[in-house]
């Protein structure tokens, strides 16, 4: 029974490559839903098409790792423009039920039979990676990170994927204190006051779906860097964790979906290798290892409950921006 | 502006203006051609189900005067306002603003265009400063666009000059204080004085205000009335949908009455008000509701129109 290890893997989930991938997923819901007020439920079909974009440009069409990456945000640019075009002048629910269905849809055409030479279906793919590790600058060899070991690709993805969370957050500190960012967070809340006064508001919340819709495209590919890409990760569900990690940090919040994440992780890591050892030990004998690995999900949505009463506007939020309680 | 100004402006007595329509006292009919005026409508209407919520054959609206739309609750005034500022879609119709169309135009150029309005239920933007209220109504901005924004060095000179006009304008209409409280915290009243503010921003030609007096506790109703009378004299043409016609008596230059969709009466407020049609349709099913019970606002009219004397 080792214990400690159960806390040195839970503490590399602040700074693992999967927690970047859902700080940036969270980040582009909170530029749609913190700070737009755009119920997207259909994230987990942007990080998909991003996803598959890089994969299937690699392995079919040949493309190096930053034509690939092109590919993934374009893709995610193209579904924004088709989730966006019919649904932006409606009202907000249209746009959720059209989200979910969509990203549903990516998701089942990704595991149809029809198109397993390019999708790998069910099987998923890999191999992608060659071109991406190949343009690794860091020499070959194994790395002490604080109390972890790492060899020099997981590295590489480290600080790339926590560069482009870096990134993503400075942008939109940039755009949310500037005249942009004061349009959209007035459209979160009456955008008829906001067309009242001669702004466009298709177009920001337009504009504001891509953005995050982009996000979700490089959290999609950062998600896929360290395994394999699989239909099945793309579940609603995915989109749910995301949303929890957004309101867990705060939805209108720019470091918010970050901590939000790496809270996450860390409490899903203890959960699972606390029920994983209890039952190993027979601390829960009505209990099965299978079973075990599903109670953590239970656990976490409690923490995340208890949170969420006890802090609506999450963990860095302020009250008065609560965009999910109006006054 | 210097607070002796203000102080004359305040309590300047409103000049009226007057010939404002084509022909003498006996043309003021319904539709009545202005002289010069901003906003053409004809053939407007509007339908809910079965409910012909406008009916408008010809409106006009003279420049720069103030014109009251008036009517009993349920008489399209707020619909007319939707439907002449792209909010809402009229079955028939066509109008103009200076003579340039505006059928098919969406809201956001409307208000472009110069033609700005204000809600019956405000619109204060509750989870934003005051100030940012006002920012966000002033027109192109750099840093709107989505590029721009990044660059703080493309829009911070034009920040600071919107910054300095919104003060301005706080500053007439006593919000200044409040300027970087939540507007969720502002009482009605200061809510209706933001979102006229809010318009002002925009640089309009014509202000349209939904019931700006509504729901204004009476120690505000003399400023907003006179910040009414203050754009006039800046060169900006308002109309605005008031209920009590003694407000309307002592700031109007015209009236429009509407009863059932329709305007049933137009004219001086002097003479609307001596218009039987106007009793009946308007006075008659409201007398006692608008004049009668609201003893504050009569109270202040009062006060109001001893002013004038
Ligand atoms: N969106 C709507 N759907 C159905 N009926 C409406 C709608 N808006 C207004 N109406 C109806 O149209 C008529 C005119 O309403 P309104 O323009 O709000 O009147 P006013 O502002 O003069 O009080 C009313 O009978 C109202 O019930
Ligand atoms: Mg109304």
């Amino acid at each position: 029974m080792d214990w400690g290890s159960l806390f040195t893997n839970a503490a590399y989930e602040i700074i693992s490559p999967t927690t970047a991938a859902y700080a940036l997923a969270a980040m582009g819901l909170a530029v749609h839903f913190g700070y737009t007020g755009l119920l997207n439920f259909g994230q987990a079909g942007f990080m998909a098409v991003g996803a598959y974009g890089f994969a299937i440009s690699t392995l079919t069409f040949g493309f190096p790792w930053w034509a690939a990456l092109l590919t993934g945000i374009a893709a995610s640019v193209v579904l924004a423009l088709i989730l966006g075009i019919p649904t932006l002048r409606l009202r907000a629910d249209y746009l959720a039920i059209v989200t979910i269905a969509a990203a549903e849809i990516v998701r089942l055409l990704f595991t149809t039979n029809t198109f397993a030479a390019v999708t790998g279906s069910a099987a998923g793919l890999s191999g992608y990676k060659t071109s991406w590790q190949a343009m690794n600058p860091i020499p070959a060899g194994n790395y002490n990170i604080g109390p972890w070991v790492r060899d020099h690709n997981e590295v590489w993805l480290l600080i790339v994927a926590w560069g482009l969370v870096g990134l993503a957050a400075l942008l939109i500190w940039l755009l949310m204190r500037s005249p942009w960012g004061r349009v959209i967070k007035g459209i979160r809340e009456d955008e008829d006051a906001v067309r009242a006064l001669g702004k466009n508001v298709y177009s920001y919340k337009m504009q504001s779906l891509v953005l995050g819709g982009a996000m979700g495209a490089f959290a999609g590919m950062v998600f896929v860097l360290p395994r394999s890409v699989q239909p099945g990760n793309f579940q609603p569900t995915l989109t749910f964790f995301i949303y929890a990690i957004l309101l867990l940090g705060g939805a209108a919040t720019i470091f918010g979906p970050i901590i939000g994440s790496m809270i996450f992780w860390t409490l899903l890591s203890i959960f699972s290798g606390f029920t994983a050892r209890a039952v190993e030990i027979g601390w829960l004998p009505f209990m099965t290892s299978l079973q075990a690995g599903q109670v953590r999900f239970i656990l976490v949505g409690i923490a995340l409950m208890v949170i969420v009463i006890y802090r609506p506007q999450g963990i860095f939020g302020s009250k008065k921006e609560l965009a999910f309680v109006k006054q | 502006m210097s607070n002796s100004d203000m102080q004359t402006k305040t309590t300047a007595k409103p000049v009226k203006a007057t010939d404002l329509h084509v022909g003498g006292p006996e043309d003021m009919l319904p539709g009545v051609p202005k002289r010069d005026p901003i906003v053409v409508a004809t053939n407007i209407t509007r339908t809910f189900g079965g409910l012909k919520a406008v009916d408008v054959e010809s409106l006009q609206i003279p420049r720069n005067a103030i014109t009251a739309l008036i009517g009993p609750n349920g008489a399209g005034k707020t619909t007319l306002f939707n439907l002449l500022t792209g909010f809402d879609k009229p079955d028939t119709g066509d109008w103009a603003l200076n003579g340039k169309s505006l059928k098919g135009v969406p809201a956001f150029k409307v208000a472009r265009m110069g033609q700005v309005r204000t809600f019956q239920l405000t619109k204060a933007l509750g989870m934003m400063t005051v100030m940012d209220n006002m920012l966000l109504g002033a027109q192109n901005q750099t840093g709107e666009g989505f590029f721009q924004a990044i660059i703080p060095s493309m829009w911070r000179k034009q920040e600071d000059d919107i910054t300095e006009r919104a003060l301005d304008l706080l500053e007439r209409f006593k919000l200044v204080k409040l300027k970087d409280d939540y507007a969720a915290s502002l009482s009605g009243g200061q809510r209706k004085l933001l979102e006229m503010a809010r318009a002002l921003m925009c640089r309009p030609e014509l202000v349209m205000l939904d019931e700006p007096m509504a729901g204004v506790n009476p120690a505000l109703t003399q400023s907003l009335l006179s910040h009414i009378i203050d754009l006039k004299s800046e060169g900006m043409t308002v109309l605005f949908v008031e209920h009590d016609m003694q407000m309307v008596k002592h700031i109007a230059d015209w009236v429009v009455v509407m009863a059932e969709g329709r305007v049933v009466a137009e004219g001086d407020p002097k003479t609307v008000m001596r218009n039987q049609a106007v009793i009946d349709a308007y006075l008659g099913s409201n007398h006692g509701k608008d004049l009668g019970t609201d003893t504050d606002t009569v109270n202040t009219m009062k006060e109001l129109l001893d002013d004038q004397r």
